[in-house]
């Protein structure tokens, strides 16, 4: 973006994209402000209620727990994805007939729609006839995730992990052909070691495409719905209620739309500050 | 070391590979061998299931309409993305920035809370229940990806291509399109390729906006699942056809992926 003439008549461009987004944007939002500060009752009456359900959504116990199990859901896949993904694409080989093979293979999740993805994992883990439930149990493990929220929690988990980490494996494995030879042959000439490799020439150079998965793995977990609500439902119990299930299931399944409607605001809020949180963290020391 | 390392991708492989096994394994099944026994193939093969998908019009009806709805989103999304794209990445202009931000903003909205509005918005235009309304939605995620893809590959390509064209007296717009796309297509080829994939995985708000005439697929799944008691092996067989769609399309794009995201900046 640097380097640009200015020139008003821009906005002409990129005013089709305006006005598609902001339809699907702004008119929603304002229609999700505008309930969470009424009160109705049916037939299309409401009542001006304030801030009402702002202050019940912040001390509800209900938000609060089902925001930790969302962070707790967020910072598991994190920490098992990057690392993993970052691993995964060290060792992939650079050249050759086999990085389109396992490239291709390895996105295979990343296309297959989401509640199908629930939908699988649930027969695989079905404790009497899926592949995994089955093979634990009878390995001596009493595995059930209909029962027990630590299977259902490591289920999802494990669902998670395989249906993102390659892409992380995909960036950056992109970030690491950027590159260039010369960098390889120098480290070796200065008799570099491995790690010495990683720390100062792969790493540095993986930094923007990291800070993009970070970004994008952090949205789209907080943002997950689909998936869990097929394989677990939320529970058992609310084990397993993440943030969207516990919107929808106050805005659609009780049809409280004031506390909802707040709900939705404090959500969409926490993945801004938090977003804005890992982006000027990550991209700190950099030369805008 | 490097010796052993191609153990790790193999083994990961392997992992993503199971489950897909297991769908595919479930859906060469009757429900009798499913609920009976636990077989690592299928003992009595049978293609009854699939065979039910494509004579069925709601099975092969959501199909069409999941494929519709994702090929609009993406002709759409791509189309208008592109001249946007162009403005970020060459002019300055007042909000420019804010612009920008604010669009990825949309990327970050959990869908979970617009389903409703959306729902009411629709219907208040008359567009519920539409291939349409499924495609104009997805456009709230795919047009900020587009976007942030595109202005990355347009970025990389030198001003002076610009320069010399409008020296030379071309006009925008023919400059634009028969010089300037055609120098992005891979960039074009991988912004389409992510459209198709988060308007074909995404169920929620496709769900919301349908209800009989443009039914998605994956809508179409989940109500047999809850109707029709627990039909295993119907529901093995649906998911492992709507995996052919992206399958195809990731074997077309396999170069490019990986350069997608590595070129849009952060």
């Amino acid at each position: 973006m640097s380097d640009r003439t200015p020139n008003q008549k821009a906005w002409w461009l990129v005013l089709p994209v305006v006005v598609l987004v902001a339809f699907n944007a702004v008119v929603p939002l304002m229609t999700v402000v505008n309930y969470s500060v009424q009160e109705t009752f049916g037939d299309n009456v409401f009542f001006f209620e304030g801030v009402k359900w702002f202050r019940e959504v912040l001390h509800s116990e209900r938000f609060r727990l089902s925001l930790q199990r969302q962070l707790l859901f967020t910072g598991l896949v994190l920490a098992i994805q990057l690392p993993l993904g970052v691993a995964i694409a060290l060792a992939m080989p650079r050249k050759g007939p086999w990085v389109s093979v396992n490239l291709v293979l390895m996105a295979m999740p990343l296309l297959i729609p989401w509640n199908v993805v629930g939908a699988m994992w649930n027969i695989l883990a079905l404790p009497d006839i899926g592949l995994l439930g089955h093979t634990l149990n009878h390995l001596g493990f009493d595995y059930n995730y209909t029962r027990q929220p630590v299977a259902a929690w490591a289920t999802l988990v494990a669902m998670d992990v395989w249906h993102w980490t390659s892409l992380v494996v995909l960036l950056a494995y992109a970030g690491l052909s950027a590159i260039p030879d010369a960098y390889y042959q120098a480290a070796r000439i200065d008799g570099a070691s491995g790690w010495a490799v990683f720390r100062f020439i792969q790493l540095p150079k993986m930094k923007r495409v990291l800070t993009i998965a970070v970004l994008l793995r952090f949205m789209d977990s907080f943002n997950i719905y689909t998936e869990p609500i097929v394989l677990t439902g939320g529970g058992p119990g609310n084990a397993t209620t993440l943030l969207s299930i516990d919107l929808v299931k106050v805005a659609l399944g009780q049809f409280d739309l004031g506390p909802a409607a707040a709900m939705s605001l404090v959500y969409f809020l926490i993945i801004l500050l938090l977003s804005w949180v890992f982006y000027t963290t990550m991209t700190k020391g950099e030369v805008q | 070391m490097r010796r052993v390392a191609w153990l790790v991708p193999a083994l990961y492989i392997l992992f993503v590979l199971a489950p897909i096994y297991w769908l595919l394994n479930m859906s060469f099944k009757n429900t009798n061998e499913i609920l009976g026994s636990f077989t690592l193939w299928p003992r009595d093969f049978t293609l009854e299931n699939y065979r039910k998908i494509f004579t069925d019009p709601t099975w092969y009806g959501g199909y069409l309409n999941s494929l519709a709805y994702v090929a609009m989103n993406t002709v759409l999304s791509v189309v208008v993305s592109l001249p946007a794209a162009y403005a970020f990445s060459r002019y300055r202009f007042l909000g420019d920035k804010h612009l920008f931000f604010w669009l990825l903003t949309n990327r970050m909205a959990p869908a979970a809370v617009f389903a409703l509005p959306f729902f009411q918005l629709y219907s208040a235009i008359g567009l519920f229940d539409t291939r349409l309304a499924v495609a104009l939605a997805h456009c709230l995620f795919n047009i900020p990806l587009a976007v942030w893809i595109l202005e990355g590959f347009m970025s990389g390509v030198p001003k002076e291509l610009d320069e010399t064209a409008f020296v030379d007296g071309y006009p925008f717009w023919r400059f634009f399109l028969r010089i300037f796309l055609p120098t992005i297509r891979s960039g074009i080829g991988v912004a389409a390729f992510f459209c198709f994939m988060f308007s074909w995985v995404e169920l929620l708000l496709a769900k919301t906006l349908t209800s009989v005439d443009a039914k998605p697929i994956a809508a179409t799944m989940t109500r047999t699942a809850s109707t029709s008691g627990y039909e295993l092996g119907l529901l093995a067989a649906a998911g492992a056809l709507t995996i052919v769609p992206g399958a195809f399309v990731i074997y077309f794009v396999r170069n490019y992926i990986a350069k997608g995201f590595a070129l849009g900046r952060v």
